[in-house]
C-alpha cells in the first residue's frame, strides 16, 4: 500500500484493524500449546466475566479497586501541587527535597510495602498509602520541571505591565504551567495503575489486583486474563478523559511535535 | 529640531554591571552614561554581547545596576514601572491569551476593567492592523503578526518611553521593513520616547535620530552618531548619498567591535 491509500483510510477504521490484528494474535497464542495456558480462548475469558459476577466478587473488585486508585491519585495530586511549587521557588527546599524524591522514585513499590503494611495495618489504608506515595513523587517531579521551564520573558513581560507577585503567580506562572499539571495527571494516573498490584498486595479483601494474585494460586488464567484486559480498558479510559481535558484547557499551546 | 525646549527624558548616570558568571566577574557593562530627551528615537547597535541588553533591561528596572543610576523624568528608578514599555524580540506574548486579552492585559492590571479596556485595546489593535485576529491565539499568528501584538500591548498601557531588544530581529527581510515603516508613522504622530536596539545598522539609522554604537568587553559607549536626515523616511532614504554615508561610517565602527569580540 503506497502513503495515499493509507492515509484516506480513517481512525475508527484503523482501530478495528488493530483490534483484529491483536484477536488474531490472541487467537494464534490461545491455540499453540507453548502458550495456551497464559492466553486462553477468548469466549472462555469472556465467559469468565459471568464467573466472577456469579461469585459476587466481579463489582466489588472493579469498585474496591477504583476507590483505592483515586484516593491514592487525589491525595498524591494534593500534596504533590504546593511541593513542587515550593521546590521551583525555594532552593533550600528543592536542595533538601529533589534527592530524596529521586532517590524513592527508582524503588518499586512492591518493595516497601511490606513497611507499609508493618504501620498502617491491612486493608484500604495501606492501599492508599501506596498509591499516594507513587503518584505523589512522579506528579511532583513533573510539575516542578513545568514551574522551572516557564519562559523568564513572559515574567518580565508581565512585570513591565504592572504585575505584582501575586499576579504573576495567579496570571502568568500557573497557566504557563497547567500543561505539566495535566501531563503530570496523565503520568499519576497511569502510575496509580500500574502500583496497584503492589497496592492490592497488603491484605486487600477484594480489588482487580489482589484478585489476580489469588486467581494465580487456583491457575485460573481465564478470569486473571480476564482482569488484566480490564485494568488495560480502565487505563484507556482514563487517558481518553485526560486527552479531552487537554485539548479543552490547553488548545493554546504550540504544536511540539512535529 | 531647533527652538523646541528639550528636556531629558531617561538619564543614564555611569552604569556599571557585573554579573557573577560560572568563570568568575564578567564586567558587561562599564561606566555608560547617556542622557536620552524626551520624543527622542535613539537606536543602540553593537556586537552581540556588548550589554546592549543588559543595559535595556537595567532602564527598565528588570534587572539593577551593580554601580550607578537610571533617572526617569528626574527621578531614580528603582523596579519597573508602566512608564517605561518593553517589547522582547521573543515577542514574549501570553500563549494561553487571545489577541485582545494579551493587549488588554495591563490594563487590567492598572485598574482598568471590562468595555474600557476593550475599546483601549481595540485602538491599539486597530493601530498594528490585527482588528481581523483579536479572537486569535498567539500560535495562529506569524511572527510579524505576534511583534504587532507585543507592540500593541506595549502601547496600551500608554507609556512614556519604550525600550524595544531587537523587536524585529526574528523576522523576514520583507516584515522588517514594514514593521519599521509602521513604527515610524506611529512614532511621527506620537513622539513617544524611543529606545531601540538593533544588531541591523540600516534599521537603526532609518528609524532614529541618534544611534549609539557600543564596544564591547566591556560594554561601553564607543560613539554617538547624530542622524541628520529629515523625517518622513521612506525606503527611498536607504538610497540616499547621505544615508549610505553614515550606514559606511557606523558599519565599520561595528565591524571593528565585532572583530574585536572574535579575538
Ligand atoms: N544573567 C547573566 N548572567 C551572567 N552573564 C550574563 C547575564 N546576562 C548577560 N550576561 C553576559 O553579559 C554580556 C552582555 O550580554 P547582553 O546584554 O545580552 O548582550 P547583547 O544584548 O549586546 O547581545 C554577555 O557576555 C552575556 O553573556
Ligand atoms: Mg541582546
Amino acid at each position: 500500500m503506497n502513503k495515499k491509500t493509507t492515509s484516506k483510510i480513517p481512525k475508527k477504521v484503523w482501530l478495528l484493524i488493530s483490534l483484529a490484528v491483536a484477536l488474531v494474535l490472541w487467537t494464534l497464542l490461545s491455540i499453540n500449546p507453548k502458550t495456551a495456558r497464559s492466553f486462553p480462548n477468548i469466549v472462555k475469558v469472556i465467559k469468565a466475566i459471568s464467573t466472577m459476577i456469579n461469585r459476587g466478587v466481579f463489582w466489588e473488585d472493579i469498585s474496591s479497586s477504583l476507590i483505592s486508585v483515586t484516593a491514592g491519585f487525589a491525595i498524591g495530586f494534593i500534596l504533590s501541587l504546593p511541593t513542587a511549587i515550593l521546590m521551583a521557588w525555594y532552593l533550600p527546599v528543592r536542595n533538601i527535597i529533589e534527592p530524596w524524591i529521586q532517590f524513592i522514585r527508582n524503588i518499586p513499590p512492591l518493595a516497601y510495602v511490606p513497611l507499609i503494611v508493618l504501620s498502617a495495618g491491612v486493608g484500604r489504608k495501606p492501599q492508599i498509602i501506596v498509591i499516594t506515595i507513587a503518584t505523589f513523587l512522579i506528579m511532583t517531579v513533573t510539575i516542578y520541571q513545568g514551574v522551572l521551564n516557564v519562559d523568564e520573558t513572559l515574567i518580565k513581560a508581565a512585570r513591565v505591565l504592572g504585575a505584582t507577585d501575586k499576579d504573576i503567580f495567579l496570571k502568568v506562572i500557573a497557566p504557563a504551567t497547567l500543561p505539566f499539571i495535566i501531563t503530570a495527571i496523565r503520568l499519576g494516573s497511569s502510575t496509580a495503575l500500574t502500583t496497584l498490584i503492589a497496592a492490592e498486595s497488603t491484605g486487600a479483601v477484594a480489588g482487580l489486583g489482589m484478585r489476580i494474585r489469588s486467581l494465580n494460586n487456583s491457575f485460573e488464567s481465564e478470569p486473571m486474563l480476564l482482569y488484566i484486559i480490564i485494568i488495560g480498558i480502565i487505563g484507556m479510559l482514563v487517558e481518553k478523559f485526560v486527552k479531552y481535558i487537554e485539548r479543552r484547557f490547553t488548545g493554546w499551546q504550540e504544536k511540539r511535535d512535529a | 529640531m531647533a527652538g523646541e525646549e528639550r528636556r531629558v527624558k531617561v538619564k543614564i548616570d555611569n552604569v556599571k554591571k557585573i554579573f557573577n558568571g560560572r568563570n568568575g566577574e564578567m564586567i558587561a557593562l562599564n561606566g555608560v552614561s547617556l542622557d536620552i530627551m524626551e520624543n527622542e528615537f535613539i537606536c543602540v547597535v553593537g556586537p552581540s554581547g556588548c550589554g546592549k541588553s543588559t543595559l535595556l533591561n537595567i532602564i527598565a528596572g528588570l534587572l539593577e545596576p551593580t554601580s550607578g543610576k537610571i533617572y526617569c523624568d528626574g527621578k531614580e528608578v528603582v523596579g519597573t514601572g508602566t512608564e517605561r514599555g518593553v517589547v522582547f524580540q521573543q515577542y514574549a506574548l501570553f500563549p494561553w491569551m487571545t489577541v485582545l486579552k494579551n493587549v488588554m492585559f495591563g490594563l487590567n492590571l492598572k485598574g482598568i476593567k471590562g468595555k474600557e479596556a476593550e475599546e483601549i485595546a481595540m485602538k491599539y489593535i486597530k493601530m498594528v492592523q490585527l482588528e481581523d485576529f483579536v479572537n486569535h491565539y498567539p500560535k495562529e499568528l506569524s511572527g510579524g503578526m505576534k511583534q504587532r501584538v507585543a507592540i500593541a500591548r506595549a502601547y496600551a498601557v500608554n507609556p512614556e518611553v519604550l525600550l524595544m531588544d531587537e523587536p524585529f530581529g526574528a523576522l523576514d527581510a520583507q516584515t522588517r521593513t514594514q514593521l519599521q515603516t509602521e513604527l515610524l508613522e506611529t512614532w511621527e504622530k506620537e513622539r513617544k520616547t524611543c529606545f531601540f536596539i538593533t544588531h541591523d545598522v540600516e534599521e537603526a539609522i532609518i528609524l532614529a535620530q541618534k544611534v549609539i554604537i557600543m564596544s564591547a568587553r566591556p560594554g561601553r559607549i564607543k560613539e554617538i552618531v547624530d542622524i541628520n536626515i529629515p523625517y518622513p523616511r521612506t525606503q527611498e532614504t536607504k538610497m540616499t548619498p547621505e544615508f549610505l554615508e553614515l550606514k559606511n561610517h557606523i558599519w565599520g565602527q561595528v565591524y571593528q567591535e565585532y572583530l574585536e569580540v572574535r579575538k
